[in-house]
């Protein structure tokens, strides 16, 4: 996968899968807010021989998903690979007390999403192959008291997703739901580190093995599939007598 | 045991407040945050110069990104917590290298700075400092100041070994050097005396660019001294057939060993094998670099072989003039105490000067040493070295001590009250107080 397009580049784990792909000589399209972040990420990225390329852009405006896309395509000649990366940790208090709040966070972690993933579904329908990976998390596998708008927005996500695979898979493209526990980047800043909590380094490697290989669903690291199951498979009445 | 120790794991110390950089164009301000502060970036020292006890640390290691390399003049500028090994992977494959690799490549190039850290070619190239062409440095009260050669010079000589005392390093600029090749061709000469350790310094001290023996701490009488010199210069393609780079290879020491693992049978077995079996009387072959400049980096967290207690450093520079003489007191009052290191440096400084107002490099001979810490019987022993030191007019390595005396620092750094003057207000260190303490300012 030589040409990529990141969008939410200067978070921590889209650095770290960034530099997996330039370390490979790989073209880079990078989307962020930050310019100066942006500009500290890409210029990094060139001193490990990739090409890079950038575009400043809030990925709540979705008017202007459309025109990204285009411009990817035309400085790689093509994108083969897409990493939508971009999120924010919800603060859930504020959400429950602000509907505001709430639908901001829901347009960031979910809506965003669902405006890029319809462009990029049908560009990369039209252009027969690629590999679109989205990072969603494993708190969209069931709604928790602690904090369920971030994990319903990213639980919507993933039902997208698994949508658009299942519609994209006789075209040859392949959709990849990456779904990382506890990961230690500036998302988690504030949180006590246990022993659950994996690199960013580890989890941006995970990332790019995943894009490579064309997988469906990946937990990163891989032993969050079996926490979540079991965290699924509790009954309800049992589950919403626990503080979680 | 909390994160955010030194290297050594001695003293331990727990910091009240840690605060991450990542951005350099977002820095937490310095001025709100509590006293006393200090950045933070590998933790690779080994004493106490990188805590701050019950104080704020800055950790730097997320802000280590390269901002630019010219690969027409060498010229690199990187952000203050990336890590030497960071730099030497993008240097290699465009024909350029570091001009000075200390012992270990986990070290940020920030720290390298604050440590003015040296190398196997100090005789020809001196130290990190000299190499540094300007760096960013921001202060508590929020001013940002450019420091080089010509700009805020003070500051700069101040901050090129001041310990991180001065501020905090956002980014550095320095001029890498061009190579023949990553490989190293390299001898290793087995000599029996610490005469033949000079005799041998002094041939290869010009022709060679890097310089170093391994000594072995457990000889006495007229064995003191004996060791493996070895001496090496980058491998030339034209004249040897260069393997492709290898990737490297890491390995994990698991966990930490109990207390007795390192102790004086297993050492000097160690030492003894290391000596007389491992080489012939005298090899030479071309290697990669890495294994050449840091063989402990292939085994990550070496450190907990010596168990939960720590190990002490003891690095000392000496003068020559009495023809070895201090050097081997030093060696024999070792030899004699039973506690022996298991792994011991011994090297020829040059009188190449650097910019760093507390430098430690100066001309003479380094012996680095590590101990397992035992207590009153290793600081006494340290103690002792210290005494020695002292009277020849050596001085030891601040990045590397954990509990020389105030009046120790004192006659090793008469300078550090001139140095004083710079140290930005709301920063300190573990070191910097133990060291200070009860002298007048």
């Amino acid at each position: 996968m030589k040409k990529v397009m990141i969008i939410g580049a200067t978070s921590a784990i889209a650095i770290e899968a960034a530099k997996v792909f330039a370390s490979e000589g790989a073209s880079l399209f990078l989307v962020a807010r930050h310019p100066d972040k942006l500009r500290a990420v890409a210029d990094d990225l060139r001193s490990r021989m990739a090409k890079v390329d950038t575009l400043v852009g809030d990925v709540n405006d979705f008017h202007e998903h459309e025109g990204a896309i285009a411009e990817a395509d035309r400085s790689m000649g093509g994108i083969e690979g897409v990493l939508i990366a971009h999120g924010t940790l919800s603060d859930q208090q504020k959400c429950q007390e602000d509907v505001d709040e709430m639908l901001g966070e829901f347009s960031t972690n979910c809506l965003s999403f669902l405006s890029y993933l319809t462009h990029l579904g049908n560009y990369f329908e039209k252009r027969g192959a690629g590999c679109i990976a989205v990072i969603t998390s494993v708190a969209g596998d069931r709604g928790r008291g602690s904090n369920y708008v971030y994990g319903a927005a990213k639980a919507a996500v993933t039902t997208f997703l698994g949508g658009l695979r299942n519609r994209l898979h006789k075209c040859g493209v392949s959709v990849v739901t990456i779904k990382p526990g506890f990961v230690d980047t500036p998302m988690t800043a504030a949180y006590e580190k246990g022993p659950l909590f994996a690199s960013a380094e580890s989890v941006g490697k995970g990332v790019y093995r995943a894009m490579i290989g064309g997988k469906n669903v990946v937990y990163l690291p891989w032993f969050w599939r079996g926490i979540m199951c079991g965290i699924r498979s509790m009954p309800e009445a049992v589950f919403k007598r626990m503080s979680l | 045991m909390p994160a955010y120790q030194s290297w050594g794991r001695y003293p331990p110390a727990s910091h009240d407040l840690v605060v991450p950089i990542r951005w350099r164009h977002e820095l937490p301000d310095l001025a709100a945050l509590p006293s006393p502060m200090l950045a933070y970036g590998l933790g690779r020292s080994y004493g106490d110069s990188c805590l701050n006890r019950n104080g704020t640390l800055l950790v730097t290691d997320a802000l280590d990104r390269v901002i630019a390399f010219d690969e027409k003049t060498g010229v690199l500028r990187c952000e203050a917590g990336a890590s030497l090994a960071e730099l030497q992977a993008r240097l290699i494959p465009r024909g350029y290298f570091l001009p000075v690799i200390p012992g270990t490549k986990f070290v940020t190039v920030g720290g390298a700075v604050a440590n003015d850290i040296h190398g196997k070619n100090h005789h020809l190239r001196g130290t990190f400092g000299c190499h540094v062409l300007r760096f960013e440095l921001v202060r508590s009260d929020g001013t940002v100041l450019e420091c080089s050669p010509d700009d805020n010079e003070e500051l700069f000589r101040a901050t090129i070994g001041g310990l991180g005392l001065t501020g905090l390093i956002t980014w550095v600029e320095l001029r890498a050097v061009r190579v023949a090749s990553p490989f190293i061709d390299h001898e290793t000469i087995r000599y029996h005396t610490l005469d033949d350790f000079f005799a041998l310094s002094e041939d290869s001290d010009e022709g060679y660019e890097y310089t170093v023996a391994w000594v072995d701490t457990t000889a006495r009488g007229h064995d003191t001294g004996r060791g493996l010199f070895m001496r090496g210069n980058h491998a030339d393609p034209a004249h040897h057939k260069l393997p492709p780079i290898p990737k490297a290879k890491e390995r994990s020491f698991p966990i930490d060993a109990p207390s007795w693992f390192l102790n004086k049978y297993t050492v000097k077995a160690f030492n003894a094998l290391y000596y007389r079996k491992r080489f012939p009387p005298h090899i030479h072959e071309v290697v990669y670099q890495d294994p050449f400049f840091h063989p402990l980096d292939s085994v990550l967290h070496w450190n907990r072989m010596y168990g939960k207690r720590g190990f002490l450093q003891y690095q000392c520079v000496v003068p020559v003039g009495d023809g070895g003489a201090a050097i081997r007191e030093i060696l024999e009052r070792i030899a004699a105490s039973g506690l022996s290191s298991f792994l011991a440096v011994l090297k020829m400084f040059g009188d190449v000067e650097s910019p760093g107002m507390l430098s430690f490099p100066q001309p003479g001979v380094t012996l680095a040493l590590d101990f397992r810490f035992e207590a009153q019987r290793t600081l006494r022993l340290l103690d002792t070295l210290d005494d020695v030191t002292r009277g020849a007019g050596g001085r030891i390595y601040p990045a590397k001590d954990a509990r020389m005396s105030p009046q120790s620092f004192d006659a090793y750094y008469p300078n550090w009250r001139a140095f004083a003057e710079f140290i930005d207000p709301k920063f300190s260190s573990s070191f910097w107080r133990r060291v200070t303490e009860g002298l007048q300012s």
